[in-house]
This record gives structure tokens, C-alpha cells and sequence, in this order.
């Protein structure tokens, strides 16, 4: 966990270690806290779910890293797996899906489909990747990814979210 | 593994049945009956109900856009004598329309209208011929050869 | 209800109007994962439409390959070695196994039992090795190509499936005290969602969900494809055609495919497992039609060739998109609890009811 010294130099912190007091910032706390929590919304779409759900089962396992508190409702989740090919039929709800949600909120493309249209890419019902609609914070990739690849990449989501002062690559040039 | 086709020689009595409407085409498993599409129900209420073909399962319902012309397709089996048959109609592309069989076969429902969704065809007849895969507002009917799509980003 | 909901099985929308607590209509609403794959195979090749079958029904990718690959095979009269008959026959009764597993893993959480759906998903994942040994891949193989099989299996693959086939009972045992002896199970599934097997003809259900309402057409026996005429099984049928006849029938399918599969390798012959074709495909003009038992109904495969290298047209007779015609019939006067139970027995697979 990063710690934030304010103002304190080492010896003033190992100081306080010794009476079990640890200097942060409420951010670095709740980043934690967030990242090694998060809650996903079972929205999955298409082929890649079952590999979502394979994952979440006893073999992979998500819940070793806290992340296996599926929620139904938008309401009680705070990331949101696109798992599986969107279409325009489908853009509709899965952005309505995605402002249910409160923040902070994260979303992973998970697949081929997700990250750009995948195998269906040029077809006329289908959104060439889910960031025309949505801000996508870890693209995995595959088709279908691995659970492991999965798990790497909701483990790349927290690096994330602990350290939010990394840039965010919007566009390539 | 097609050792079960209806055999040419049932073939031969519908098509003296009903001729002129009728015709043969294809041979083995690519023989069908040709038929109208005016003898089309009649042809199939035969076809389900006649002890002879007893033909109670709509395997199969789907469409071909010929450019010049629209073809549906029914493959048919029977349960009870274990036989199949293919049947084929026609209709042209201005006046793409066929009589639905969804009073022979419900099963026909739901692939009449995927049909009518992705090609254009109307099923009269159908008691709820709407589209059923694309959004109801789609303007168009994807799967026929007029239609392409190029991927730049926008819609089709 | 749906599409983004926990168990209407991927994004499908059942609209339901109620009476109170009762459903008078159910109409399920689909299209949202409709991705254009017929549209697609007029511009790819043959070959290339390959793995675009293992996406249609994606729990069951093995059969799916078969079913397009013998289809091809049928047009262009090519035939298969002996060895790779016998192989396709192993994957697709493995990949059986592995989607009903997924079926009562579905019923089991949409019912509630959490445990259920983890023993399914813990036990398929023994299946999913055998295909990564085979192929490399977990979910979309693409494995059973024209002519035969892709490559042959490992020597340790064939004892692999045996150590599995010789776990397999007492997994089933296991799943079958945790849920078929369930009391909830038996009230949630018996006597609800009852279609007769007259009406289960006319709506066009096929597969298990057509057994279970007792009538007996499985076309691995009545137009056996492959070599399936060779292996001696049961066919499963059910007596009410409820849930739980539903749900009786493949949990016997699971059985009769493990004892398919132990009479496939005990006769498993060497040799090639491809027949020798053009890379490219060029089928000459005309058009056929050829049907598999796939794990959740009849699965079709309509293809016109213009004969060219691409295919002028493909229709795939999807058993998931037929059978969710009954839904509404099935869904009348029940509650809602119902329709969730419904569609987990139904099992439909929106990657094919869409296509």
C-alpha cells in the first residue's frame, strides 16, 4: 500500500509504527479499500461470461482477491465487465446499465468483441468495441480470454485504482 | 446420412397430384419439390396430414435471396414413417410474399419471422409479423445481397 | 425482465404480463446479441467460417463444428478417417457432458443452490482440460475440421479421458444427492411448466426438452450422422414433460454420453486423422441441408454454394431460437418464480437464439 508522507521524515514514522499509528491520505485509504473490493455487475453478453463465470467458480476463484460479489442491480455495483459482443440493440441498455452504477465506477472490456468488434468486427449490428459508448479502463484480450487473463486483468484494475495519478491513454494518436 | 429422403417415387405421385404447380429438381439429397406459392398450403396440409407422409415436424424454415427472385425452403420430417422432404417456393422480389404455414406448422412462428426480419419476405397469414432480431426501428433487411455494409464507423 | 438480469441465461428480455402473481403472456424479446453471422459467412470462406460456428452455441463448440464441417463434407462428398470419426465422436460427448453440466449449474443458482452451480462449473473444468490437451482451447475449438480433425490427440489425452471417465460416476452420484434429492428442487421443478408431447412437436422443440415431454426422437439413433450407429446408448425420455423431467433427462444424457465415449475409445483405431482436400474449398452449385443432435435440440446447417470459394448462403436451424417458441405456452398461469425455472429448463443459449 503506498503511504504518503506528510511531513513526516522516517525516523517520525517508525516512530509511529511502533504505536500501531500508519500517516496516509483518505484517498490512498479508500483506493485501497475500493481496489480490493470491487464488485462487479453480472452483465455478461456473449461467449466471454462463461469464461467470467468459470472464474468467479472454485477452480480460479475471484473471491481470493475479494472480487466474487456479483450484484444483479447496477445500483450495488462498481465495475462492470463487458464480457461478450455488443451490439447497437444492445448499446442502448448497456449504457443505461453503466450510468445506473454510482462512483466511482470502472469498466473492463473483456475479449476481442469488447476491446474492438473481435471476429464479428465488420458486421452490421455490431459495435466495434465497447469504448464507442463506454470509458474503458482495462482492455483484456482474447477470444476468450483465460480466466487467469481475467484475473490479470481486474489485477491491473486495482494497480489502477491505487494509483490514480498514472495518466489515462484516451485516444492513440 | 441421408438415407431417410422421402423416395423419388412419393415424389413422383405429388407431383402428378398436383401438377402443373409441382416440379422436381435436384437429385439425392438436393432433390426438392418446386411448388407454387399458390399450391403452397395446400401442398403442405397434404404433406402433414396424408397417412402416407404424415410430415409433423417443421425441421427447418429459412430463406435464399436469388437476386432475381426470393426462395423459401421447408425441410420437413416425419416422426411416425421417419422420412424427409424438402420443399421450395418461390416469389419475385417486388411481390415478396409467400403464405405463412404458421397453421400447419406454429412451429413456423418464430422462423417466419427471422425470414421476414433479415430478407424482406411477407408471410401472409402470420398472425405476428414482426421483426424479431434487429431493432424494430432497423430500416432495412440485412441478409438480402442489395444490402452491404461497410464498416467506417457509422451505422448501416 | 431481462436483458441485463441474473437468469434469463445472457441478454435476452421476457416480456411478461401479469395477473397478479400469475403470467398471462410471456414474450421473450431477442436480437440483442444478434451479430450478423449468416450476413458474415457470405464474405468469409469455407474454412474461415469455422470458428464462427464454435460462436453460435458456445457451451457446446464441439457440435457446432461438427454439424457446418459435416455438412461441407456432405456437399463436396469428402470422407473422414476412421480415427477422426471416432475422435469427433469423444469431443462432441465430452462437450455434452460439459454443456449439461452448465444446464444444472444453471438451474441450480437460478433455483438458489449456489453449491450446485459450483460442483457443475468444478467438474466441467476437468472436461476443459482434456479439450486444452486436445486443441488448446477452453471454450471455442474449432477443433473438427473438414475432412477430419485438426490434429490428432496426445498419448496422455486418451488417459486423461479415461481417469475422467472413471471419476465421472461418483461426480454424478455427488451432484445428484446435492440437488436431484433436494426437497426444494422437487417442489420448485415437479409438476410446473407441463408441455404435452403433442404440442412439444408442433412448437418445434426438439432435443431434451422434446424428450422430456416423452417423445422419443434423438437423431443420433433415428439419422445417425458420423459413426454413430456403432455405440449402443439409451435414450432418455421423460413421462410429464415438466421442469423436473426437463432437468431428469439430461442429468441421464450425462451418463449415456460417458458410456458413448468409454465404448469410443476402447475403439479408437491408429491412422490418419484428416483426409487429404484443397485448402481452398470450392463446392459446386447447389445447396443441402444437415441436421446434428446437439446438446440443446436439432442443429442445422443450410448452405447454398454458387461455387465459388465463399459460400453464397448460410442458414443455421438454431434449437434454442425454436425452442424458445414454447416459452410463452409453457410460462401460462405460472408465477414468476416459474418463468426463472422455466428458462433455466428450457436452456436456451443466446449466442444461438441470436445468431
Amino acid at each position: 500500500m503506498e503511504v504518503n508522507h506528510t511531513g513526516t521524515n522516517e525516523q517520525q514514522n517508525s516512530e509511529l509504527l511502533k504505536k500501531n499509528i500508519l500517516l496516509t491520505s483518505m484517498e490512498t485509504v479508500l483506493n485501497w479499500a475500493r481496489s480490493n473490493s470491487l464488485w462487479p455487475l453480472s452483465s455478461g453478453l456473449a461467449c466471454c461470461s462463461m469464461e467470467m463465470m468459470a472464474s468467479a467458480a472454485a477452480r480460479f476463484d475471484i473471491s481470493r482477491f475479494g472480487y466474487e460479489v456479483f450484484r444483479p442491480s447496477p445500483r450495488q455495483a462498481d465495475l462492470l465487465i463487458v464480457a461478450g459482443t455488443l451490439t447497437w440493440k444492445m448499446a442502448g441498455p448497456l449504457k443505461r446499465l453503466y450510468e445506473q452504477m454510482p462512483e466511482p465506477k470502472y469498466v473492463i472490456a473483456m475479449g476481442s468483441c469488447a476491446n474492438a468488434g473481435g471476429p464479428f468486427a465488420d458486421s452490421y449490428s455490431v459495435v466495434p468495441g465497447v469504448d464507442r459508448i463506454l470509458p474503458v479502463d482495462v482492455y483484456i484480450p482474447g477470444c476468450p480470454p483465460r480466466p487467469e487473463a481475467l484475473i490479470q486483468g481486474m489485477l491491473e484494475l486495482k494497480r489502477r485504482i491505487q494509483n490514480p495519478e498514472v495518466a489515462r491513454m484516451d485516444k492513440h494518436e | 446420412m441421408s438415407k431417410q429422403m422421402i423416395s423419388s417415387e412419393l415424389f413422383l405421385r405429388l407431383q402428378a397430384q398436383f401438377s402443373p404447380g409441382v416440379t422436381i429438381i435436384g437429385e439425392h439429397f438436393q432433390q426438392a419439390l418446386l411448388v407454387e406459392s399458390e399450391e403452397l398450403i395446400e401442398l403442405l396440409t397434404v404433406l402433414k396430414t396424408d397417412p402416407n407422409y404424415q410430415f409433423n415436424l417443421l425441421s427447418n424454415l429459412t430463406a435464399v435471396d436469388y437476386v432475381e427472385y426470393f426462395e423459401v425452403v421447408y425441410h420437413l420430417y416425419s416422426l411416425p414413417l421417419k422420412q424427409s422432404a424438402t420443399i421450395k417456393t418461390r416469389c419475385t422480389n417486388d411481390h415478396a410474399s409467400v403464405p405463412s404455414v404458421t397453421a400447419i406448422w406454429p412451429s413456423a412462428d418464430f422462423q417466419e419471422r427471422e425470414v421476414y426480419d433479415l430478407l424482406g419476405i411477407r408471410f401472409t397469414g402470420h398472425p405476428n409479423l414482426l421483426r424479431i432480431l434487429m431493432p424494430d426501428d432497423f430500416p432495412e433487411h440485412p441478409l438480402r445481397k442489395a444490402y452491404q455494409f461497410t464498416p467506417d464507423g457509422e451505422k448501416g | 425482465m431481462g436483458p441485463q438480469h441474473p437468469s434469463t441465461h445472457g441478454v435476452l428480455q421476457v416480456v411478461l404480463e401479469l395477473d397478479g402473481e400469475r403470467v398471462v403472456k410471456a414474450i421473450p424479446q431477442m436480437g440483442y446479441l444478434h451479430r450478423g453471422i449468416e450476413k458474415l459467412a457470405e464474405s468469409r470462406t469455407y474454412t474461415q467460417f469455422i470458428p464462427y460456428t464454435d460462436r453460435l452455441d458456445y457451451v457446446s463448440s464441439m457440435g457446432n463444428n461438427l454439424g457446418y464441417c459435416q455438412t461441407i463434407e456432405k456437399l463436396m462428398a469428402i470422407s473422414v478417417p476412421e480415427r477422426a470419426e471416432y475422435l469427433r465422436v469423444i469431443m462432441t460427448e465430452l462437450n455434452r457432458i460439459a454443456s449439461h453440466l452448465i444446464f444444472m449449474s444453471s438451474v441450480a443458482i437460478d433455483l438458489g443452490a449456489t453449491t450446485g452451480m459450483m460442483f457443475g462449473f468444478r467438474d466441467r473444468e476437468r472436461i476443459l482440460d482434456l479439450f486444452d490437451m486436445a486443441c488448446g482451447a477452453r471454450l471455442t475449438y474449432s477443433y473438427i475440421r473438414f475432412g477430419g480433425v485438426r490434429e490428432d490427440v496426445p498419448a496422455e489425452f486418451i488417459e486423461a479421458t479415461r481417469q475422467f471417465l472413471a471419476d465421472f460416476p461418483a461426480m454424478l452420484t455427488e451432484h445428484h444427492t446435492l440437488l436431484s434429492g433436494n426437497e426444494i428442487l422437487h417442489h420448485r421443478l415437479k409438476g410446473s411448466g407441463i408441455i404435452s408431447g403433442q404440442r412439444a412437436v408442433e412448437t418445434g422443440l426438439t432435443g431434451p426438452t422434446l424428450r422430456a415431454s416423452g417423445v422419443d426422437y434423438d437423431i443420433r439413433k433415428i439419422e445417425p450422422y458420423g459413426i454413430y450407429d456403432r455405440f449402443s446408448f439409451c435414450v432418455p425420455l421423460g413421462t410429464v414433460g415438466d421442469n423436473w423431467d426437463r432437468y431428469m433427462v439430461r442429468m441421464e444424457e450425462m451418463q449415456q454420453s460417458a458410456d458413448i465415449i468409454a465404448q469410443a475409445l476402447d475403439q479408437l483405431p491408429p491412422g490418419p486423422v484428416m483426409t487429404k482436400i484443397p485448402k481452398v474449398l470450392k463446392p459446386l452449385p447447389g445447396d443441402v441441408y444437415h441436421r446434428i443432435e446437439n446438446p440443446r435440440g436439432e442443429l442445422g446447417y443450410y448452405v447454398v454454394s454458387d461455387g465459388s470459394t465463399k459460400p453464397y448462403r448460410i442458414h443455421v436451424r438454431r434449437p434454442s431460437f425454436i425452442n424458445l417458441q414454447a416459452l410463452n405456452e409453457i410460462c401460462q398461469g405460472s408465477l414468476i418464480a416459474d418463468v426463472v425455472a422455466i428458462l433455466a429448463t428450457l436452456d436456451p443459449l443466446m449466442g444461438e437464439v441470436d445468431c
